[in-house]
Protein backbone atom coordinates (compact mmCIF):
# COMPACT_ATOMS: atom_id res chain seq x y z
CA UNK A 1 0.00 0.00 0.00
CA UNK A 2 1.50 3.39 -0.92
CA UNK A 3 2.18 5.74 1.91
CA UNK A 4 -0.70 8.11 2.36
CA UNK A 5 -0.26 11.83 2.28
CA UNK A 6 -0.87 11.92 6.03
CA UNK A 7 1.89 9.53 6.96
CA UNK A 8 4.33 11.24 4.58
CA UNK A 9 3.60 14.55 6.21
CA UNK A 10 4.02 12.94 9.61
CA UNK A 11 7.47 11.69 8.64
CA UNK A 12 8.56 15.10 7.42
CA UNK A 13 7.30 16.84 10.52
CA UNK A 14 9.20 14.32 12.61
CA UNK A 15 12.41 15.07 10.72
CA UNK A 16 11.81 18.78 11.09
CA UNK A 17 11.46 18.49 14.84
CA UNK A 18 14.57 16.36 15.01
CA UNK A 19 16.59 19.10 13.35
CA UNK A 20 15.20 21.76 15.67
CA UNK A 21 16.03 19.75 18.74
CA UNK A 22 19.48 18.89 17.46
CA UNK A 23 20.36 22.54 16.84
CA UNK A 24 21.04 23.61 20.45
CA UNK A 25 23.29 20.60 21.01
CA UNK A 26 25.11 21.36 17.81
CA UNK A 27 25.47 24.99 18.82
CA UNK A 28 27.04 24.03 22.15
CA UNK A 29 29.51 21.77 20.36
CA UNK A 30 30.32 24.50 17.85
CA UNK A 31 31.02 27.00 20.62
CA UNK A 32 33.27 24.51 22.33
CA UNK A 33 35.12 23.83 19.05
CA UNK A 34 35.45 27.54 18.24
CA UNK A 35 36.86 28.31 21.68
CA UNK A 36 39.28 25.44 21.33
CA UNK A 37 40.52 26.58 17.93
CA UNK A 38 40.75 30.23 18.95
CA UNK A 39 42.76 29.36 22.07
CA UNK A 40 45.28 27.37 20.08
CA UNK A 41 47.84 30.21 19.63
CA UNK A 42 48.30 30.56 23.37
CA UNK A 43 47.94 26.87 24.20
CA UNK A 44 50.66 26.07 21.70
CA UNK A 45 53.09 28.81 22.71
CA UNK A 46 52.75 28.52 26.51
CA UNK A 47 53.04 25.37 28.60
CA UNK A 48 49.71 24.47 30.20
CA UNK A 49 51.30 24.52 33.63
CA UNK A 50 52.27 28.18 33.49
CA UNK A 51 48.88 29.07 32.07
CA UNK A 52 46.92 27.32 34.83
CA UNK A 53 49.24 27.88 37.78
CA UNK A 54 51.13 31.01 36.80
CA UNK A 55 50.09 34.10 38.71
CA UNK A 56 51.74 36.72 36.52
CA UNK A 57 49.26 38.52 34.29
CA UNK A 58 51.29 40.80 32.07
CA UNK A 59 49.77 40.65 28.60
CA UNK A 60 52.14 43.30 27.26
CA UNK A 61 55.08 41.09 28.13
CA UNK A 62 53.33 37.99 26.87
CA UNK A 63 52.84 36.50 30.36
CA UNK A 64 49.44 34.92 30.83
CA UNK A 65 48.95 33.25 34.19
CA UNK A 66 45.31 32.43 34.85
CA UNK A 67 45.68 31.51 38.49
CA UNK A 68 44.46 34.88 39.85
CA UNK A 69 41.28 34.55 37.81
CA UNK A 70 40.73 30.88 38.56
CA UNK A 71 41.25 31.46 42.26
CA UNK A 72 39.08 34.60 42.14
CA UNK A 73 36.27 32.54 40.63
CA UNK A 74 36.66 29.83 43.25
CA UNK A 75 36.85 32.31 46.14
CA UNK A 76 33.71 34.17 45.18
CA UNK A 77 31.82 30.95 44.49
CA UNK A 78 32.86 29.32 47.76
CA UNK A 79 31.91 32.41 49.79
CA UNK A 80 28.54 32.51 48.02
CA UNK A 81 27.92 28.84 48.75
CA UNK A 82 28.95 29.13 52.40
CA UNK A 83 26.39 31.91 52.82
CA UNK A 84 23.63 30.48 50.64
CA UNK A 85 23.64 26.73 51.24
CA UNK A 86 22.68 26.51 54.93
CA UNK A 87 19.97 29.15 54.57
CA UNK A 88 18.61 27.64 51.36
CA UNK A 89 18.47 24.07 52.64
CA UNK A 90 16.73 25.17 55.82
CA UNK A 91 14.29 27.25 53.76
CA UNK A 92 13.51 24.31 51.50
CA UNK A 93 13.03 22.04 54.53
CA UNK A 94 10.79 24.57 56.21
CA UNK A 95 8.69 25.07 53.10
CA UNK A 96 8.34 21.41 52.36
CA UNK A 97 8.01 19.98 55.85
CA UNK A 98 6.51 22.61 58.12
CA UNK A 99 4.24 24.91 56.16
CA UNK A 100 0.75 24.20 54.90
CA UNK A 101 0.10 23.63 51.24
CA UNK A 102 -1.53 27.04 51.09
CA UNK A 103 1.58 28.83 52.36
CA UNK A 104 3.69 26.83 49.94
CA UNK A 105 1.54 27.95 47.04
CA UNK A 106 2.05 31.52 48.20
CA UNK A 107 5.78 31.56 48.92
CA UNK A 108 7.05 29.37 46.09
CA UNK A 109 6.16 31.83 43.27
CA UNK A 110 7.74 34.67 45.23
CA UNK A 111 10.99 32.74 45.48
CA UNK A 112 10.84 31.93 41.79
CA UNK A 113 10.38 35.62 41.13
CA UNK A 114 13.77 36.29 42.70
CA UNK A 115 15.31 34.21 39.93
CA UNK A 116 13.76 36.48 37.33
CA UNK A 117 15.40 39.70 38.53
CA UNK A 118 17.99 40.81 35.91
CA UNK A 119 21.51 40.32 37.12
CA UNK A 120 22.48 43.95 36.55
CA UNK A 121 19.82 44.95 39.07
CA UNK A 122 21.52 42.75 41.63
CA UNK A 123 24.75 44.44 40.64
CA UNK A 124 23.36 47.90 41.28
CA UNK A 125 21.97 46.73 44.61
CA UNK A 126 25.40 45.35 45.42
CA UNK A 127 27.17 48.62 44.60
CA UNK A 128 24.66 50.76 46.47
CA UNK A 129 24.07 48.60 49.54
CA UNK A 130 26.41 45.66 49.93
CA UNK A 131 29.73 47.31 49.05
CA UNK A 132 29.26 50.18 51.57
CA UNK A 133 27.99 47.71 54.15
CA UNK A 134 31.06 45.56 53.74
CA UNK A 135 33.29 48.62 53.84
CA UNK A 136 31.72 50.38 56.80
CA UNK A 137 30.34 47.60 58.97
CA UNK A 138 31.56 44.10 58.16
CA UNK A 139 35.22 44.92 57.55
CA UNK A 140 35.71 46.81 60.83
CA UNK A 141 33.70 44.18 62.71
CA UNK A 142 35.29 41.01 61.35
CA UNK A 143 38.71 42.54 60.62
CA UNK A 144 39.50 42.44 64.31
CA UNK A 145 39.94 38.67 64.07
CA UNK A 146 42.26 39.07 61.10
CA UNK A 147 45.32 38.30 63.20
CA UNK A 148 43.83 34.93 64.21
CA UNK A 149 42.01 34.05 61.00
CA UNK A 150 44.01 35.29 57.98
CA UNK A 151 40.98 35.09 55.70
CA UNK A 152 39.50 38.03 57.64
CA UNK A 153 42.48 40.34 57.21
CA UNK A 154 41.50 43.79 55.97
CA UNK A 155 44.07 45.45 53.75
CA UNK A 156 41.63 46.60 51.12
CA UNK A 157 40.10 49.94 52.15
CA UNK A 158 37.23 49.72 49.66
CA UNK A 159 34.24 47.44 50.04
CA UNK A 160 34.75 46.00 46.55
CA UNK A 161 35.75 42.52 47.58
CA UNK A 162 35.31 38.77 47.45
CA UNK A 163 32.80 39.10 50.29
CA UNK A 164 30.65 41.66 48.46
CA UNK A 165 30.67 39.45 45.36
CA UNK A 166 29.87 36.39 47.47
CA UNK A 167 26.93 38.05 49.20
CA UNK A 168 25.41 39.27 45.95
CA UNK A 169 25.96 35.88 44.35
CA UNK A 170 24.47 34.09 47.34
CA UNK A 171 21.24 36.02 46.95
CA UNK A 172 21.23 35.32 43.23
CA UNK A 173 21.70 31.56 43.43
CA UNK A 174 19.40 31.12 46.44
CA UNK A 175 16.16 30.75 44.45
CA UNK A 176 17.69 27.96 42.38
CA UNK A 177 18.96 25.98 45.32
CA UNK A 178 15.73 26.41 47.29
CA UNK A 179 13.60 25.55 44.30
CA UNK A 180 15.43 22.35 43.39
CA UNK A 181 15.90 21.20 46.98
CA UNK A 182 12.19 21.79 47.57
CA UNK A 183 11.20 19.80 44.51
CA UNK A 184 13.46 16.96 45.61
CA UNK A 185 11.86 16.95 49.07
CA UNK A 186 8.43 16.86 47.49
CA UNK A 187 9.29 13.63 45.66
CA UNK A 188 9.66 11.82 48.97
CA UNK A 189 6.54 9.80 49.67
CA UNK A 190 4.32 11.00 52.48
CA UNK A 191 4.13 7.42 53.71
CA UNK A 192 7.79 7.52 54.67
CA UNK A 193 7.21 10.49 56.93
CA UNK A 194 4.14 8.80 58.37
CA UNK A 195 6.14 5.66 59.06
CA UNK A 196 8.47 7.65 61.26
CA UNK A 197 5.78 9.80 62.88
CA UNK A 198 3.72 6.69 63.66
CA UNK A 199 6.55 5.49 65.87
CA UNK A 200 6.24 8.61 67.96
CA UNK A 201 9.13 10.46 66.34
CA UNK A 202 8.96 14.23 66.36
CA UNK A 203 8.84 16.19 63.13
CA UNK A 204 12.51 17.09 63.42
CA UNK A 205 13.55 13.48 64.09
CA UNK A 206 11.53 12.47 61.05
CA UNK A 207 13.27 15.07 58.92
CA UNK A 208 16.69 14.16 60.23
CA UNK A 209 16.48 10.38 60.02
CA UNK A 210 13.94 9.70 57.29
CA UNK A 211 13.59 12.68 54.96
CA UNK A 212 17.12 14.06 54.68
CA UNK A 213 18.89 10.72 54.15
CA UNK A 214 16.37 9.89 51.43
CA UNK A 215 16.82 13.31 49.79
CA UNK A 216 20.55 13.77 50.30
CA UNK A 217 21.64 13.06 46.72
CA UNK A 218 19.05 15.44 45.35
CA UNK A 219 19.94 18.15 47.84
CA UNK A 220 23.55 17.71 46.85
CA UNK A 221 22.56 18.11 43.20
CA UNK A 222 20.74 21.34 44.00
CA UNK A 223 23.90 22.71 45.61
CA UNK A 224 26.04 21.72 42.65
CA UNK A 225 23.59 23.37 40.29
CA UNK A 226 23.67 26.54 42.36
CA UNK A 227 27.44 26.33 42.28
CA UNK A 228 27.56 26.10 38.51
CA UNK A 229 25.30 29.13 38.24
CA UNK A 230 27.59 31.02 40.61
CA UNK A 231 30.64 30.17 38.51
CA UNK A 232 29.20 31.65 35.36
CA UNK A 233 27.48 34.71 36.82
CA UNK A 234 29.15 37.75 35.32
CA UNK A 235 27.49 41.11 35.53
CA UNK A 236 26.55 41.46 39.18
CA UNK A 237 29.82 40.01 40.41
CA UNK A 238 31.93 42.14 38.14
CA UNK A 239 30.27 45.25 39.50
CA UNK A 240 31.16 44.60 43.13
CA UNK A 241 34.23 42.39 43.25
CA UNK A 242 36.95 44.96 42.53
CA UNK A 243 38.53 43.38 39.47
CA UNK A 244 42.17 43.33 40.56
CA UNK A 245 44.18 40.48 39.01
CA UNK A 246 45.64 39.08 42.22
CA UNK A 247 45.24 35.91 44.20
CA UNK A 248 42.91 36.87 47.09
CA UNK A 249 44.15 36.03 50.57
CA UNK A 250 41.18 37.32 52.53
CA UNK A 251 37.45 37.71 51.94
CA UNK A 252 38.01 41.48 52.06
CA UNK A 253 40.51 41.40 49.18
CA UNK A 254 39.46 42.33 45.70
CA UNK A 255 39.32 39.53 43.18
CA UNK A 256 38.95 39.11 39.45
CA UNK A 257 36.84 36.12 38.44
CA UNK A 258 37.07 34.62 34.95
CA UNK A 259 33.70 35.87 33.65
CA UNK A 260 34.61 39.43 34.69
CA UNK A 261 37.95 39.16 32.91
CA UNK A 262 36.26 38.14 29.69
CA UNK A 263 33.44 40.67 29.89
CA UNK A 264 35.69 43.59 30.81
CA UNK A 265 38.36 43.06 28.21
CA UNK A 266 36.90 41.43 25.17
CA UNK A 267 36.91 43.89 22.34
CA UNK A 268 39.50 46.09 23.96
CA UNK A 269 43.27 45.96 23.92
CA UNK A 270 43.06 43.56 21.02
CA UNK A 271 46.26 45.00 19.60
CA UNK A 272 48.23 43.10 22.22
CA UNK A 273 49.40 39.86 20.66
CA UNK A 274 47.77 36.71 22.01
CA UNK A 275 45.36 38.69 24.19
CA UNK A 276 42.44 37.51 22.12
CA UNK A 277 43.57 33.91 22.45
CA UNK A 278 44.05 34.37 26.20
CA UNK A 279 40.46 35.48 26.66
CA UNK A 280 39.30 32.50 24.61
CA UNK A 281 41.28 30.25 26.87
CA UNK A 282 39.60 31.89 29.87
CA UNK A 283 36.22 31.15 28.29
CA UNK A 284 37.26 27.59 27.63
CA UNK A 285 38.33 27.16 31.27
CA UNK A 286 35.06 28.59 32.52
CA UNK A 287 32.97 26.48 30.19
CA UNK A 288 34.93 23.41 31.25
CA UNK A 289 34.33 24.08 34.95
CA UNK A 290 30.60 24.67 34.48
CA UNK A 291 30.24 21.68 32.20
CA UNK A 292 31.86 19.32 34.69
CA UNK A 293 29.63 20.56 37.51
CA UNK A 294 26.47 20.31 35.43
CA UNK A 295 27.22 16.78 34.34
CA UNK A 296 27.84 15.97 37.98
CA UNK A 297 24.50 17.35 39.11
CA UNK A 298 22.55 15.79 36.26
CA UNK A 299 23.97 12.39 37.16
CA UNK A 300 23.08 12.92 40.81
CA UNK A 301 19.52 14.03 40.03
CA UNK A 302 19.06 11.09 37.69
CA UNK A 303 20.16 8.82 40.50
CA UNK A 304 17.50 10.35 42.77
CA UNK A 305 14.73 9.96 40.23
CA UNK A 306 15.63 6.36 39.57
CA UNK A 307 15.62 5.54 43.25
CA UNK A 308 12.20 7.07 43.59
CA UNK A 309 10.57 4.64 41.16
CA UNK B 1 -22.27 -12.17 76.40
CA UNK B 2 -19.63 -10.82 78.77
CA UNK B 3 -19.16 -7.08 79.20
CA UNK B 4 -16.67 -5.49 76.79
CA UNK B 5 -13.56 -3.97 78.36
CA UNK B 6 -12.92 -0.92 76.19
CA UNK B 7 -9.34 -0.02 75.42
CA UNK B 8 -10.11 2.70 72.94
CA UNK B 9 -13.34 4.58 72.69
CA UNK B 10 -14.66 7.37 70.52
CA UNK B 11 -17.41 9.70 71.64
CA UNK B 12 -19.48 11.69 69.15
CA UNK B 13 -16.57 11.91 66.76
CA UNK B 14 -17.03 14.13 63.71
CA UNK B 15 -14.32 14.61 61.11
CA UNK B 16 -14.24 17.05 58.22
CA UNK B 17 -11.97 17.57 55.24
CA UNK B 18 -12.59 21.20 54.38
CA UNK B 19 -16.36 21.39 54.15
CA UNK B 20 -16.97 17.68 53.50
CA UNK B 21 -17.87 15.63 56.51
CA UNK B 22 -16.04 12.32 56.58
CA UNK B 23 -17.20 11.00 59.95
CA UNK B 24 -20.56 11.70 61.48
CA UNK B 25 -21.22 11.20 65.17
CA UNK B 26 -19.09 8.09 65.56
CA UNK B 27 -19.26 6.53 69.02
CA UNK B 28 -17.61 3.15 69.26
CA UNK B 29 -15.69 1.03 71.72
CA UNK B 30 -12.69 -1.04 70.79
CA UNK B 31 -12.27 -4.02 73.10
CA UNK B 32 -8.94 -4.86 74.69
CA UNK B 33 -6.85 -7.75 73.38
CA UNK B 34 -9.12 -8.51 70.48
CA UNK B 35 -8.96 -7.93 66.76
CA UNK B 36 -11.43 -5.24 65.81
CA UNK B 37 -12.10 -4.87 62.12
CA UNK B 38 -13.59 -1.80 60.54
CA UNK B 39 -15.38 -2.78 57.34
CA UNK B 40 -17.47 -1.00 54.77
CA UNK B 41 -17.43 0.14 51.15
CA UNK B 42 -14.78 2.53 49.80
CA UNK B 43 -15.17 6.08 50.97
CA UNK B 44 -17.22 5.13 54.03
CA UNK B 45 -14.72 6.69 56.43
CA UNK B 46 -12.90 3.57 57.67
CA UNK B 47 -9.44 4.97 57.10
CA UNK B 48 -10.41 8.38 58.47
CA UNK B 49 -11.64 6.70 61.65
CA UNK B 50 -8.35 4.80 61.94
CA UNK B 51 -6.40 8.03 61.43
CA UNK B 52 -8.33 9.61 64.29
CA UNK B 53 -7.09 6.90 66.64
CA UNK B 54 -3.41 7.94 66.46
CA UNK B 55 -3.95 11.59 65.60
CA UNK B 56 -2.74 11.07 62.05
CA UNK B 57 -5.80 13.01 60.97
CA UNK B 58 -3.90 16.12 62.03
CA UNK B 59 -1.38 15.56 59.25
CA UNK B 60 -4.06 15.96 56.59
CA UNK B 61 -4.45 19.30 54.95
CA UNK B 62 -7.68 21.04 56.04
CA UNK B 63 -8.80 18.24 58.34
CA UNK B 64 -10.67 19.07 61.50
CA UNK B 65 -12.31 16.91 64.13
CA UNK B 66 -14.81 17.27 66.93
CA UNK B 67 -15.51 14.87 69.74
CA UNK B 68 -13.31 12.66 71.85
CA UNK B 69 -11.06 9.67 71.42
CA UNK B 70 -10.36 8.02 74.74
CA UNK B 71 -7.37 5.77 75.28
CA UNK B 72 -7.76 4.07 78.65
CA UNK B 73 -10.25 6.79 79.47
CA UNK B 74 -7.97 9.70 78.60
CA UNK B 75 -8.81 11.98 75.67
CA UNK B 76 -5.86 11.82 73.27
CA UNK B 77 -6.88 15.16 71.76
CA UNK B 78 -6.74 17.09 75.01
CA UNK B 79 -4.20 19.93 74.78
CA UNK B 80 -2.05 18.56 77.60
CA UNK B 81 -1.37 15.31 75.75
CA UNK B 82 1.93 14.92 73.88
CA UNK B 83 1.19 13.68 70.38
CA UNK B 84 4.39 11.63 70.20
CA UNK B 85 3.31 9.74 73.32
CA UNK B 86 -0.05 8.95 71.73
CA UNK B 87 1.60 7.66 68.58
CA UNK B 88 4.13 5.67 70.53
CA UNK B 89 1.27 3.75 72.13
CA UNK B 90 -0.03 2.57 68.78
CA UNK B 91 2.00 0.80 66.12
CA UNK B 92 0.86 1.47 62.58
CA UNK B 93 0.88 -0.89 59.62
CA UNK B 94 0.23 1.10 56.46
CA UNK B 95 -1.22 -0.19 53.19
CA UNK B 96 2.23 -0.62 51.82
CA UNK B 97 5.45 -0.81 53.78
CA UNK B 98 7.76 2.18 53.96
CA UNK B 99 11.12 1.05 55.31
CA UNK B 100 13.18 3.96 56.60
CA UNK B 101 16.31 4.71 54.54
CA UNK B 102 18.61 2.72 56.83
CA UNK B 103 19.59 -0.87 57.57
CA UNK B 104 17.22 -3.64 58.67
CA UNK B 105 18.67 -3.47 62.16
CA UNK B 106 18.41 0.31 62.38
CA UNK B 107 14.79 0.24 61.21
CA UNK B 108 13.81 -1.84 64.23
CA UNK B 109 16.20 0.04 66.51
CA UNK B 110 14.83 3.42 65.33
CA UNK B 111 11.92 3.66 67.75
CA UNK B 112 13.93 2.16 70.58
CA UNK B 113 16.59 4.79 70.08
CA UNK B 114 14.33 7.81 69.78
CA UNK B 115 12.43 6.81 72.92
CA UNK B 116 15.56 5.52 74.72
CA UNK B 117 13.76 2.32 75.68
CA UNK B 118 16.79 0.08 76.04
CA UNK B 119 20.41 0.61 76.93
CA UNK B 120 22.96 0.13 74.19
CA UNK B 121 23.85 -3.32 75.44
CA UNK B 122 20.30 -4.58 75.30
CA UNK B 123 19.60 -3.06 71.92
CA UNK B 124 20.72 -6.02 69.87
CA UNK B 125 18.71 -8.39 71.97
CA UNK B 126 15.61 -6.25 71.68
CA UNK B 127 15.92 -5.95 67.89
CA UNK B 128 16.31 -9.72 67.63
CA UNK B 129 13.28 -10.25 69.84
CA UNK B 130 10.96 -8.06 67.78
CA UNK B 131 12.20 -9.48 64.49
CA UNK B 132 11.39 -12.91 65.90
CA UNK B 133 7.92 -11.83 66.98
CA UNK B 134 7.30 -10.47 63.50
CA UNK B 135 8.53 -13.76 62.02
CA UNK B 136 11.39 -12.21 60.08
CA UNK B 137 14.45 -13.09 62.15
CA UNK B 138 15.39 -16.33 60.39
CA UNK B 139 15.30 -14.62 56.99
CA UNK B 140 17.42 -11.61 57.89
CA UNK B 141 19.71 -12.64 60.74
CA UNK B 142 22.73 -12.87 58.43
CA UNK B 143 22.22 -9.49 56.80
CA UNK B 144 21.00 -7.24 59.57
CA UNK B 145 23.09 -4.36 58.32
CA UNK B 146 21.94 -4.51 54.72
CA UNK B 147 19.62 -1.70 53.57
CA UNK B 148 16.00 -2.47 54.39
CA UNK B 149 15.00 -1.55 50.85
CA UNK B 150 16.60 -4.81 49.65
CA UNK B 151 13.90 -6.91 51.30
CA UNK B 152 10.88 -8.17 49.40
CA UNK B 153 7.69 -6.22 49.95
CA UNK B 154 6.24 -8.97 52.16
CA UNK B 155 9.39 -8.98 54.27
CA UNK B 156 9.29 -5.20 54.43
CA UNK B 157 5.77 -5.32 55.85
CA UNK B 158 6.92 -7.72 58.57
CA UNK B 159 9.87 -5.41 59.20
CA UNK B 160 7.40 -2.56 59.67
CA UNK B 161 5.52 -4.75 62.12
CA UNK B 162 8.72 -5.42 64.08
CA UNK B 163 9.58 -1.73 63.95
CA UNK B 164 6.16 -0.81 65.28
CA UNK B 165 6.28 -3.40 68.07
CA UNK B 166 9.71 -2.21 69.15
CA UNK B 167 8.33 1.01 70.63
CA UNK B 168 6.24 -1.20 72.96
CA UNK B 169 2.81 -0.02 71.91
CA UNK B 170 -0.47 -1.21 73.41
CA UNK B 171 -2.39 -1.03 70.17
CA UNK B 172 -1.66 -2.09 66.60
CA UNK B 173 -3.45 -0.16 63.89
CA UNK B 174 -3.54 -1.61 60.40
CA UNK B 175 -4.81 0.17 57.31
CA UNK B 176 -5.43 -2.72 54.93
CA UNK B 177 -1.99 -4.01 55.85
CA UNK B 178 -2.10 -6.96 53.47
CA UNK B 179 -3.59 -5.27 50.43
CA UNK B 180 -0.25 -4.73 48.66
CA UNK B 181 1.09 -8.18 49.50
CA UNK B 182 1.06 -11.52 47.71
CA UNK B 183 -1.17 -14.22 49.26
CA UNK B 184 1.67 -16.00 51.08
CA UNK B 185 3.01 -12.79 52.63
CA UNK B 186 -0.53 -11.76 53.53
CA UNK B 187 -0.99 -15.07 55.32
CA UNK B 188 2.25 -14.47 57.24
CA UNK B 189 0.96 -11.13 58.47
CA UNK B 190 -2.46 -12.53 59.40
CA UNK B 191 -0.84 -15.33 61.37
CA UNK B 192 1.30 -12.83 63.30
CA UNK B 193 -1.69 -10.66 64.07
CA UNK B 194 -3.64 -13.59 65.54
CA UNK B 195 -0.67 -14.43 67.78
CA UNK B 196 -0.26 -10.81 68.77
CA UNK B 197 -3.78 -10.25 70.04
CA UNK B 198 -2.78 -11.99 73.27
CA UNK B 199 -0.75 -8.94 74.12
CA UNK B 200 -2.11 -6.12 71.99
CA UNK B 201 -5.36 -4.55 71.00
CA UNK B 202 -5.56 -4.70 67.23
CA UNK B 203 -7.65 -2.47 64.97
CA UNK B 204 -7.69 -3.25 61.26
CA UNK B 205 -9.34 -1.59 58.33
CA UNK B 206 -10.24 -4.02 55.60
CA UNK B 207 -12.42 -4.22 52.56
CA UNK B 208 -11.86 -7.93 52.18
CA UNK B 209 -14.84 -9.61 53.81
CA UNK B 210 -13.25 -13.03 53.88
CA UNK B 211 -10.30 -11.61 55.74
CA UNK B 212 -12.63 -9.98 58.22
CA UNK B 213 -14.40 -13.31 58.79
CA UNK B 214 -11.05 -15.02 59.34
CA UNK B 215 -9.58 -12.51 61.76
CA UNK B 216 -12.22 -10.40 63.44
CA UNK B 217 -13.39 -10.78 67.02
CA UNK B 218 -15.29 -7.53 66.92
CA UNK B 219 -16.66 -5.78 63.85
CA UNK B 220 -17.57 -2.19 63.07
CA UNK B 221 -19.54 -1.71 59.87
CA UNK B 222 -19.50 1.79 58.44
CA UNK B 223 -21.43 3.41 55.65
CA UNK B 224 -21.23 7.04 54.43
CA UNK B 225 -19.28 8.25 57.46
CA UNK B 226 -21.60 6.66 60.01
CA UNK B 227 -21.32 3.51 62.07
CA UNK B 228 -24.22 1.34 61.02
CA UNK B 229 -23.55 -1.62 63.23
CA UNK B 230 -20.89 -2.70 65.71
CA UNK B 231 -20.63 -5.86 67.77
CA UNK B 232 -18.91 -9.20 68.27
CA UNK B 233 -17.96 -10.76 64.95
CA UNK B 234 -20.19 -13.82 65.17
CA UNK B 235 -23.17 -11.63 65.88
CA UNK B 236 -22.57 -9.15 63.07
CA UNK B 237 -21.70 -11.80 60.52
CA UNK B 238 -24.36 -14.36 61.41
CA UNK B 239 -27.17 -12.24 62.65
CA UNK B 240 -26.85 -8.66 61.41
CA UNK B 241 -29.39 -6.31 62.90
CA UNK B 242 -29.51 -3.77 60.10
CA UNK B 243 -30.74 -4.15 56.58
CA UNK B 244 -27.68 -2.34 55.18
CA UNK B 245 -25.24 -4.61 56.98
CA UNK B 246 -27.09 -7.63 55.63
CA UNK B 247 -26.95 -6.18 52.11
CA UNK B 248 -23.20 -5.45 52.39
CA UNK B 249 -22.39 -8.89 53.78
CA UNK B 250 -24.26 -10.60 51.01
CA UNK B 251 -22.26 -8.61 48.46
CA UNK B 252 -24.97 -6.29 47.23
CA UNK B 253 -22.62 -3.26 47.22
Amino acid sequence: MPASHRSKLDRWVQRGFWIFSALPTLLALLILAALWIKSQPILLSHPLKTLLFGSAWKPQKGEFGFLPFISGTIWVTVVALVIAVPICILTALYLSEYTSARTQRLIKPLLDLLAAIPSVVYGVWGVLIIVPWVQNSLAPLLGRWGSILPILTTTNPTGYSVLAGGIVLAVMIAPFIVSIAYEVLQTIPFGLRQASLALGATRWQTIKYAVIPKASTGIFASIVLGCSRALGETMAVLMVVGNVPQIPRSIFDAAYPLPALIANNYGEMMSIPLYDAALMTASLLLLGMVLVLNIFSILALRHVLREKT
Amino acid sequence: MSEIIPHLETQNLNAYYGSTQALEDVSIVIPRNQITMIIGPSGCGKTTLLKCLNRFIELEENARIEGKVLLDGENIYSPSVDVTEVRKKSGLLAQRPYPLPMSIFDNVAYGIRIHRLHSRGQLHQAVQHYLQVAGLWEEVKDRLHAPASQLSIGQQQRLCLARGLAVEPEIILGDEPTSALDPISAQHIEKRLIELKQRYTIVLVSHILRQARRLADYVIFMYMGRVVEAGPAHQVFNNPQHERTRAYLSGEF
